[in-house]
């Protein structure tokens, strides 16, 4: 019997490992080499740490990811601000029968793909787009004004995006919370915004920081949406990663970069954590 | 790292017992393998042909991830071959006894042979031409005729041209300047480059988007939310099909002449196949069906009995004597301008 459990163990375990080991850590090992060597004039390629000092003296590309962080904690708030509501009413207001149906609601645009999403909601928003022509016809505007190609557009293709990663966690630990607990509350004569900032918050906390570090990293790491619907301003760290591949030929900086995007965005997760007194392995449970 | 290798070999393993069928993988841009003549080809010579769109960095950057494997046939322009196979070695020596050099015009074999040559070879032969130069509204921009019209306070949020390099040689030219003339001094190509960035950035807030994509510029202009934009000379004529106000107009300070040609990747599994492709594309009647269609220049000789009038009408509107003489061909980029080129673009995009 306890040779069989091992046997069981090791069967579960191997593709584990292998998808680890195979797909993280060695291309991660690769990726750390490469990031630090650079070529010197004779082309050949020697170990310095110069791609990561030029991460730092230059202000574009530490400015850069300054900008993409900021923009994707703004996005995780307003995503969580967002969808807060949505989960509560989803849960709380709407009887059994139907809160079903409106998750599968929430899921719908999420069958098809991101760049299909995007370019949809191009159509709505371009100059001559959807949006557009309703406010010319209705005779709120003269002119046609242009709602792409700027950071609210950007912000708003962001949050878009990442609402359902947001929205299931919220449901689910919402769902655990037991109805006679704001019962309990409102009895006990507490109001409405501290049975919301004493009960629910904290009750779901866990939810939230899922959610939370899904969104940001989802964010941080997005290409498409920035690019498409930031136009012209957009520069996002992962584009100027794919600018040191593709555009510059510069395959160490931009090794180095994708090191410090994975490093910084882990302190930054790690910060969060602190912060607000979590803890990671509750939070995932 | 030997059982990546052992994985992949098993994966190649699989691809290849499911595909019994001859396959031509083809690394191409947009346009250049129009449906037509690849069921053609398909039924001439029985290969089935795999397309992949692509662009010159990309072409670049996915060979020398693979080392030249993955692909049969790429098709990079001229001056993006030489210093690239000289470092990466991603490309295999052209044997032109298979090509049927007859079908193509002589000056240009020459000059793609001399400018694709690395250690006394040469890797590419030519597919099709064109220019980069403005494509306008004349309605709307009548005084467009150069690229400062890209930086022009009169056309404040109706300009739009790509975030790469073309854009930076092409402002440069405006400049006066001849950024070709100092691609061998990288001090001064620098400085000169710098200097087209500020400019870029100072008038960044006229411009509407860096446009990626071909096909959405031309819904842009289309819809007149883009007046002056800098592009390719066959989206400005065929743009002029459907709306004569908008024509490709070669700039005072020079055109962007460019070559796009055939180079066969290192390890190409099917390099048979990739010969006869080049062979099949390069023949009068069929290259002569991918300029009316696409409305590109081609390196075929013999295939202008077989175009259509407004093919030519086309090139004599857009071009006079002068603007053809007056052509600025791309030379081999050498090593190191582009990671010089990136960052400043990458500064222009990032301004504010």
């Amino acid at each position: 019997m306890p040779y069989a459990g091992r046997l069981t163990l090791y069967f579960f375990l191997t593709p584990v490992l292998l998808w680890l080991f195979l797909l993280i850590v060695i291309p991660h090992i690769d990726l750390f080499v490469i990031s630090m060597q650079v070529e010197n004039d004779d082309g050949d390629m020697v170990w310095s740490l110069l791609n990561y000092q030029a991460f730092f003296e230059e202000k574009i590309y530490w400015m850069t990811f300054v900008r993409t962080a900021l923009y994707a904690i703004l996005t995780t708030l307003l995503t969580f601000i967002i969808t807060f509501p949505v989960a509560f009413y989803i849960t709380k207001v709407l009887s059994i029968k139907y809160s079903g149906f409106f998750t599968i609601l929430l899921l719908v645009p999420f069958w098809v793909s991101e760049l299909v999403r995007i370019y949809g909601w191009m159509i709505l928003l371009r100059e001559s787009g959807v949006f557009n022509h309703f406010l010319l016809q209705l005779g709120l505007i003269d002119v046609p004004i242009e709602m792409l190609y700027n950071d609210i557009s950007m912000v708003m293709g962001l949050v878009y995006t990442s609402m359902l990663f947001m929205v299931v966690p919220l449901i689910s630990s919402l769902e655990g919370l037991d109805d006679s607990l704001i019962e309990a509350a409102y009895d006990l004569g507490a109001s409405k915004p501290v049975i919301f900032a004493k009960i629910v918050i904290p009750y779901i906390l866990p939810g939230i920081t899922s959610g939370s570090i899904v969104v940001f990293m989802l964010t941080l790491g997005n290409y498409l949406t920035p690019n498409l619907m930031g136009g012209k301003n957009s520069l996002w760290f992962t584009e100027q990663i794919y600018n040191e591949f593709i555009a510059s030929f510069n395959w160490n900086q931009g090794a180095a970069f994708g090191f410090l995007l994975l490093v910084l965005s882990t302190f930054i997760i790690w910060l969060g954590l602190k912060l607000t007194r979590q803890n990671l392995s509750r939070a995932l449970s | 790292m030997k059982m990546t290798g052992i994985i992949t070999a098993a994966a190649l393993a699989v691809t290849s017992v499911s595909v019994s069928a001859e396959t031509l993988k083809l690394l191409t841009w947009k346009g250049y393998a129009p449906k037509a003549l690849v069921e053609k080809f398909e039924k001439q010579t029985g290969i089935d042909v795999e397309v992949t769109y692509s662009n010159n960095e990309e072409m670049i950057a996915k060979l020398r991830a693979t080392r030249g494997s993955g692909f049969d046939l790429a098709q990079p322009s001229q001056d993006r071959i030489s210093s690239v196979q000289a470092k990466y070695n991603i490309y295999q020596p052209m044997d032109y006894s298979k090509i049927k050099t007859d079908q193509i015009i002589a000056s240009m074999l020459t000059a793609v042979k001399n400018n694709t040559n690395v250690k006394g070879k040469s890797y590419a032969a030519p597919f099709c031409y064109g220019t980069s130069g403005l494509v306008v509204n004349t309605k709307a921009a009548p005084d467009a005729k150069d690229y400062d019209a890209l930086m022009d306070t009169n056309y404040k949020g109706r300009i739009s041209y790509r975030l790469k390099r073309p854009t930076l040689i092409a402002m440069a030219f405006a400049k006066g300047d001849d950024p070709f003339a100092k691609y061998s001094d990288v001090d001064a190509y620098t400085e000169l480059m710098e200097g087209v960035g500020e400019d870029l950035i100072a008038s960044k807030h006229l411009v509407k988007n860096y446009w990626a994509n071909g096909d959405a510029l031309l819904e842009l202009m289309r819809n007149g939310e883009v007046n002056v934009a800098m592009a390719w000379d066959n989206g400005g004529w065929k743009l002029h099909e459907q709306n004569p106000d908008i024509d490709f107009v070669a700039p005072t300070s020079g055109a962007l002449g460019w070559i796009d040609t055939f180079a066969i990747p290192a390890k190409a599994k099917n390099v048979e196949g990739a010969y006869k492709w080049i062979n099949f594309m390069l023949e009068p009647e069929n290259a002569a069906y991918f300029t009316n269609q696409e409305k590109y220049g081609t390196a075929s000789n013999g295939a202008n009995e077989f175009l259509e009038p407004k093919i030519k009408a086309n090139f004599e509107r857009s071009f006079s004597k002068a603007d053809i003489d007056n052509i600025k061909w791309y030379p081999p980029v050498p090593a190191k301008l582009e990671s010089i080129e990136g960052k400043i673009l990458d500064k222009v995009k990032a301004a504010n």
